[in-house]
């Protein structure tokens, strides 16, 4: 088997589940129901089958995660997708932030912000506790931005009411500012289950 | 559902005054679905191996770590049989070796999730748990991270609005 990636990718790797996946062909009506709420029928990922084996909280999770992700309005698309980067830098989960940087960047069309991101972890030897340097290269709103994702992933939240002032300050909506808090407070969630419960492995 | 009844919004100090109403209105469906996973992840219909007074003395034990004063509280009004002692952050599960691998990995992934290792499901398989089991304990984990950082967060929001 290939070893784990512990290095931050913007190539999204193979998820490898640690527990054992729900097979579709002895799925129970109630995981069946919770799984169809993420799929447009051909595929289920190995993902949703592992958190079938806990239906009830799968059944609510999906559309929250949808809801806060692809609602509509508030934050763009993709400084949602940013507050997912911070928390998963932040939690060190490979495969989210990867799959997450990626959109970014599809988003945004550019590489510079998740290669500022990813490049300063490097600098700072890996330890992602100290990225202080991450502001250097991004500009004033995306700095803000990122800075106070990356607070509010650390247990505990080291996001102060500065910290919020300054998204406001940087021209953050109300609005934008709640959809940032649920974006990065989402991913405290999703890297605790992706990270937790699996490997992120070389595609093929 | 109420908006301003949510665990979320009462944790928050957020009332139907709230100058943040009009903003949190926008978000309702989010924070219904988050009052939903609250009951999922608490108080589900089929516990599995993990009983709700489990639960909710771990949520406790989480808040705690993560210095969360009114959920805290909010959780110990969950209590049942057993729920004191696992909120307790002095108690390690004692001779208890399923309850000990329990803490041991809420305590990780609460405060240090990147460390969380293929050894770390191992440990809470040669404790007895199967993985229905993992995964909700996963789960309850990861939903209470998420909601303390979304209090955080609106309690901030409630501060400069």
């Amino acid at each position: 088997m290939s070893e784990p990636i512990k290095d931050f990718t913007t190539v999204v790797p193979h998820w490898q589940p640690r527990v054992i996946p729900v097979e579709l062909a002895n799925a129970t009506d109630e995981q069946l129901e919770a799984m169809k709420v993420t799929v447009s029928n051909t595929k289920i990922g190995e993902y949703t089958l592992v958190l079938a084996l806990d239906p009830e909280t799968l059944q609510q999770r999906t559309p929250l995660f949808n809801g806060i992700m692809y609602g509509r309005g508030g934050l763009s698309r993709a400084e949602t997708e940013l507050g997912a980067v911070a928390a998963s830098v932040v939690n060190r989960c490979i495969y989210c932030a990867a799959v997450h940087a990626n959109r970014y960047n599809e988003l945004t069309k550019t590489e510079n912000v998740i290669g500022s991101i990813f490049g300063s972890i490097e600098n700072a030897g890996g330890n992602e506790d100290e990225n202080a340097d991450v502001d250097t290269e991004l500009d004033a709103r995306t700095a803000a931005l990122m800075d106070f994702a990356t607070k509010l992933s650390q247990c505990p939240s080291e996001a102060t009411k500065a910290d919020a002032e300054r998204l406001i300050e940087n021209g953050l909506s109300m609005g934008e500012v709640l959809d940032l808090i649920l974006s990065a407070s989402l991913f405290g969630w999703a890297n605790r289950l992706m990270h937790v419960l699996g490997d992120p492995l070389p595609q093929d | 559902m109420d908006i301003f009844e949510t665990v979320v919004a009462k944790a928050a100090g957020l009332t139907s005054d709230s100058p943040l109403k009009g903003v949190l209105t926008l978000r309702s469906d989010i924070l219904e679905l988050t009052e939903n996973s609250h009951e999922a992840s608490l108080r589900p219909i089929q516990p599995g191996g993990l009983t709700h007074a489990e639960r909710a003395g771990l949520a406790c034990r989480m808040s705690k770590r993560n210095d969360e004063a009114v959920l805290t509280r909010h959780y110990e009004t969950l209590f049942g049989v057993g729920s004191q002692a696992v909120a307790n952050t002095g108690f390690d599960g004692g001779d208890d070796a399923r309850l000990k691998a329990i803490i041991r990995h809420t305590d990780l992934v609460t405060t240090n999730p990147k460390e969380a290792t293929a050894d770390d499901i191992t440990a809470l398989r040669s404790a007895g748990l199967d993985d229905a089991d993992i995964v909700r304990l996963s789960e309850l984990i990861a939903f209470v991270s998420y909601q303390i950082r979304v209090v955080a967060g609106l309690r901030l929001m409630a501060e400069i609005a």
